[in-house]
């Protein structure tokens, strides 16, 4: 049962130890191609909670579902203690500046510089802030992932790593309890994927936040999840520690560890 | 011959079931807009930027169809209406056929090319790529920011783009007046204005809001309801610019009944 705490902007907040989303049941099919059958799991506050499965197995619908991207046929979520599955839109959108998403290609804006993505979000989410705050806070999230330099340039003429870190710079920017990664580390080099599993550690340890981290990269899973769960045709076939599931008596839970 | 008939008249209905949900998509878009439009916070900022892409930008190519319009309708009619000895009218006739037809569909198909291509073209990779369900989990209503704003643009700046290419094209038919013979630029302005009653302005300006309308709506819908991958860009874009051409066509047809019955 989670424990209510002082409500912020009429959303009740959670109490340290209880979860912070807790899936039941939920599922999802696009016509006959039924992506979700019953998936079931939560994620404690201050947890990096890694979902691993083979591509199609429906992990990034599942992420979407958690913030009102996609609709669930069946199933509950709770987020924050909230059942998001039957709150009208104003009331989700209260919800979604709690929560970051840092998408696969990080979905920057193309006609925006750096600047104005980061500005962008935060100027409709905190109006009562200054011209020169928002600078400085754009400012501050840029160097804390490494790319003050990058303040001025456009989406196009910057590499996939630091598209990746804008694109987590622009999700930090409203200071989220909740990260949700779709494939963080993706087409980077090795190097560059460390940086970033390093990156979402580091944002774990001094912002608090929770997060689930959904990847194919081993090494970041493995350096940067407290539990992992693999989803398998729909369903969560395995839940653990990395080391727990690495030792695995199922073949097919072990084959990703190879 | 039985299963051939059968497999046609499923093919039929199939089609037939498609057109009607897309004439159902398409309004239930529309009426989004309608009711998205009246609602708070405005976003002002975007919609003085696409004012000004759509229109201030597609001043050059209004320019210059507008004034090659207006000279090669004054060198096509000057012959026929010199064999009754009637070329003093050409000033007058150019002037109505530019004003009442032929400046706002011309204008209205070339900005369709143009910017309802572009809307297509734009939303549909911001969809591809997840930027609008980036906007989306920011709790921003990319509706409200992409959509409302740009069909609102071409809804204000087709009208405005179609009165330019008006004043142009009557520069174009001056231009062409003069190439045979030689008229002062008062005396042909003053029989253009003359010829012209308030009532070749008025329906024909009407028209154009609608032609803006569709032109934006129908580039917002293709772009915003692009499927994934690449592909569907391209196809968002060409498709935005058919439907929306023939859209303009329907709707002049429409509005000269309308005319017709009521003017």
């Amino acid at each position: 049962m989670i424990q209510e705490k002082t409500p912020i902007n009429g959303i009740s907040r959670v109490d340290t130890n209880a979860p912070v989303i807790e899936v039941k049941e939920i599922y999802k099919s696009f016509g006959k191609n039924e992506v979700l059958k019953g998936v079931t799991f939560s994620v404690n506050k201050g947890e990096n909670l890694v979902v691993l499965g083979k591509s199609g197995s429906g992990k990034s619908i599942a992420i979407k579902c958690l913030v009102g991207l996609v609709e669930v046929d069946k199933g509950e979520i709770n987020v924050f203690g909230t059942d998001i599955t039957k709150l009208d839109n104003n009331e989700l959108n209260k919800i979604r500046v709690r929560i970051g998403f840092l998408f696969q290609n990080a979905a920057l804006y193309d006609s925006m510089s750096v600047r104005e993505n980061l500005g962008f979000t935060l100027k409709r989410h905190a109006k009562d802030l200054s011209a020169e705050e928002v600078e400085n806070q754009i400012k501050d999230v840029l160097e804390s992932v490494g790319l003050s330099e990058a303040i001025d340039k456009m989406p196009s003429e910057l590499s996939g790593g630091m598209r990746k870190r804008i694109g987590l710079a622009r999700t930090l920017i409203l200071k989220p309890e909740i990260i949700l990664y779709d494939e963080p580390t993706t087409g980077l080099d090795t190097i560059t994927s460390r940086e970033i599993s390093e990156l979402i550690l580091e944002i774990q340890k001094k912002n608090k936040t929770s997060s689930i981290i959904i990847t194919h990269d081993m090494p970041c899973a493995k350096h940067t999840g407290d539990r992992i769960i693999i989803l398998k045709e729909g369903i969560i076939h395995a839940e653990g520690t990395y080391e727990e599931l690495e030792k695995s008596d199922d073949e097919w839970v072990r084959s990703f560890f190879i | 011959m039985n299963n051939i008939v059968t497999t046609k008249k499923e093919n039929i209905t199939i089609y037939l079931k498609e057109t009607f949900n897309d004439v159902g998509k398409v309004t239930m878009f529309a009426a989004r807009f309608f009711k998205e439009v009246v609602k708070p916070p405005y976003e002002m900022k975007e919609f003085i930027k696409q004012c000004y892409v759509i229109g201030y930008k597609s001043l050059p190519l209004v320019t210059i169809t507008g004034f090659i319009m207006g000279l090669v309708l004054t060198l096509q009619s000057r012959p026929t209406l010199a064999k009754f000895g009637a070329e003093s009218w050409l000033p007058s006739m150019v002037a109505l056929s530019l004003i009442r037809e032929i400046a706002p569909v011309i204008t209205a198909l070339i900005c369709a090319g143009k910017v309802s291509s572009g809307i297509g073209a734009e939303l549909g990779s911001m969809k591809v790529t997840e930027q609008i369900d980036a906007m989306e989990v920011s709790a921003i209503n990319p509706f409200k920011y992409l959509v409302v704003t740009r069909i609102l643009a071409t809804t204000f700046m087709i009208p405005l783009l179609v009165i330019y290419a008006d004043g142009v094209g009557v520069l174009g038919g001056y231009v062409g007046i003069n190439i045979h013979s030689e008229v002062g630029l008062y005396r042909y302005l003053a029989q253009v204005l003359e010829s012209i009653a308030f009532l070749d302005i008025f329906p024909a300006t009407i028209k154009t809001f609608f032609f803006g309308f569709f032109i934006g709506m129908i580039g917002c819908y293709k772009g915003f309801n692009a499927a994934n991958g690449t592909e569907s860009v391209g196809k968002a874009a060409n498709s935005a610019v058919v439907t929306a051409s023939l859209t303009i066509f329907i709707i002049d047809m429409l509005a000269v009944q309308i005319t017709d019955l009521f003017f």
